[in-house]
């Protein structure tokens, strides 16, 4: 019971960092720090993610958001001012439209069962078959590999589609191997 | 068209530049990268044990990569991994992943249903199957995440 209390003293200390940063990174007019206080938020979130047991996702968040996020923003800093302009005037009513669709946001997760409900909809449908069917049938002791590879691995082949999708756009905006050698830059 | 210039000279980014000035910087960062890229090694095949993949190792292994670059510059970078070589990678992950289903179904089974692999244990068909996806998956983050970083860092330069 201690250890839970605990926990959830960790989770309210994350979780109040978390918005104390978000807050400050919609103040903060350098850029630089911008980028810098995002990676740290989401190396907050991954902290949270362990807290709630879901160690994969903490790893992904660590990794992305606090590991190669940070490196492109940086990089894409480069290509601009490293301070943002001040606005010209404060729109009202973007404002007006964050904050009602959050409280609406809000409102939807009051019909959401309770975090960790064993008779959630979503642990009552395949995941109890995974769990305890995926020793005989895949043999993976990391049943998150298992899920993700092999019973959902149509799902995983589109995300990594998603992914190449992601740089062929990149390439194509910002230019890849095929424009630099009409430059002349990749002439040796 | 004029001889490239000097690494030392090409500030393609303040920061870069300031990261390949500090001596402290760049003798850690060197140290580092090995290292960096032993551990995506190591996510990378021990994902069926433990936390990790292919995808977070692909973006480790990129990251390695970048800091690589941001010590020694891009075009140090781009020499061990022309971008020719970075656009093939891409598409060979995926297809590796997409190969590894189309294979399945030439042996009998579904799309992406390892367990024809090893007709007397689908089990280890299954181990060779997640083994393989993973890969792919890992060597199409790792390329997508360095032809993103080439994209934006080689625009700078212009």
């Amino acid at each position: 019971m201690g250890e839970q209390a605990m926990g959830s003293v960790i989770e309210v200390v994350l979780f109040l960092f978390m918005f104390v940063l978000a807050l400050y990174i919609v103040r903060i007019r350098s850029l630089f720090a911008a980028a810098m206080l995002f990676g740290i938020f989401s190396l907050l979130a991954a902290g949270m993610q362990t807290m709630m047991d879901a160690v994969d996702v903490a790893f992904t968040e660590a990794a992305v958001g606090a590991g190669i996020s940070t490196v492109l923003f940086l990089s894409a800093l480069g290509l601009t001012t490293s301070e943002e302009t001040r606005p010209i005037h404060h729109h009202w009513s973007a404002l007006f439209v964050v904050t009602a669709t959050g409280l609406m946001l809000v409102y939807g997760t009051l019909d959401m069962p309770a975090y960790g409900d064993p008779n959630a909809p979503i642990h009552q449908h395949v995941a109890p078959h995974y769990l305890e069917d995926s020793t005989d049938e895949i043999g993976i002791p990391n049943v998150v590999t298992s899920v993700l590879a092999s019973y959902r691995g149509y799902d995983t082949f589109g995300e990594t589609t998603v992914v190449l999708t992601a740089a062929v756009g990149a390439i194509l905006l910002l230019g890849g191997a095929a424009t630099r050698k009409q430059d002349g830059e990749d002439a040796e | 068209m004029s001889e490239l210039p000097d690494r030392t000279e090409v500030p393609t980014t303040p920061i870069r530049m300031r990261v390949r000035e500090t001596i402290i910087l760049r003798v850690v960062g060197k140290a580092l990268v090995p290292i960096i890229l032993l551990f995506a090694l190591y996510v990378q095949f021990h994902g069926d044990y433990g936390p990790g993949g292919g995808f977070q190792a692909g973006v480790i292994f990129a990251a390695g990569l970048i800091l690589h670059a941001l010590i020694y510059g891009l075009d140090e970078l781009r020499r061990s991994i022309p971008p020719t070589v970075v656009e093939m990678g891409i598409a060979f992950g995926a297809l590796l992943y997409g190969g590894v289903g189309v294979v399945s179904m030439f042996l009998g089974g579904n799309f992406l249903d390892y367990g024809v692999f090893d007709h007397h244990h689908p089990v280890y068909g299954q181990h060779l199957g997640v083994l393989l996806v993973e890969l792919g998956v890992g060597i199409t983050v790792t390329f997508v995440m360095v032809a993103i970083f080439y994209s934006f860092a080689g625009r700078s330069r212009q």
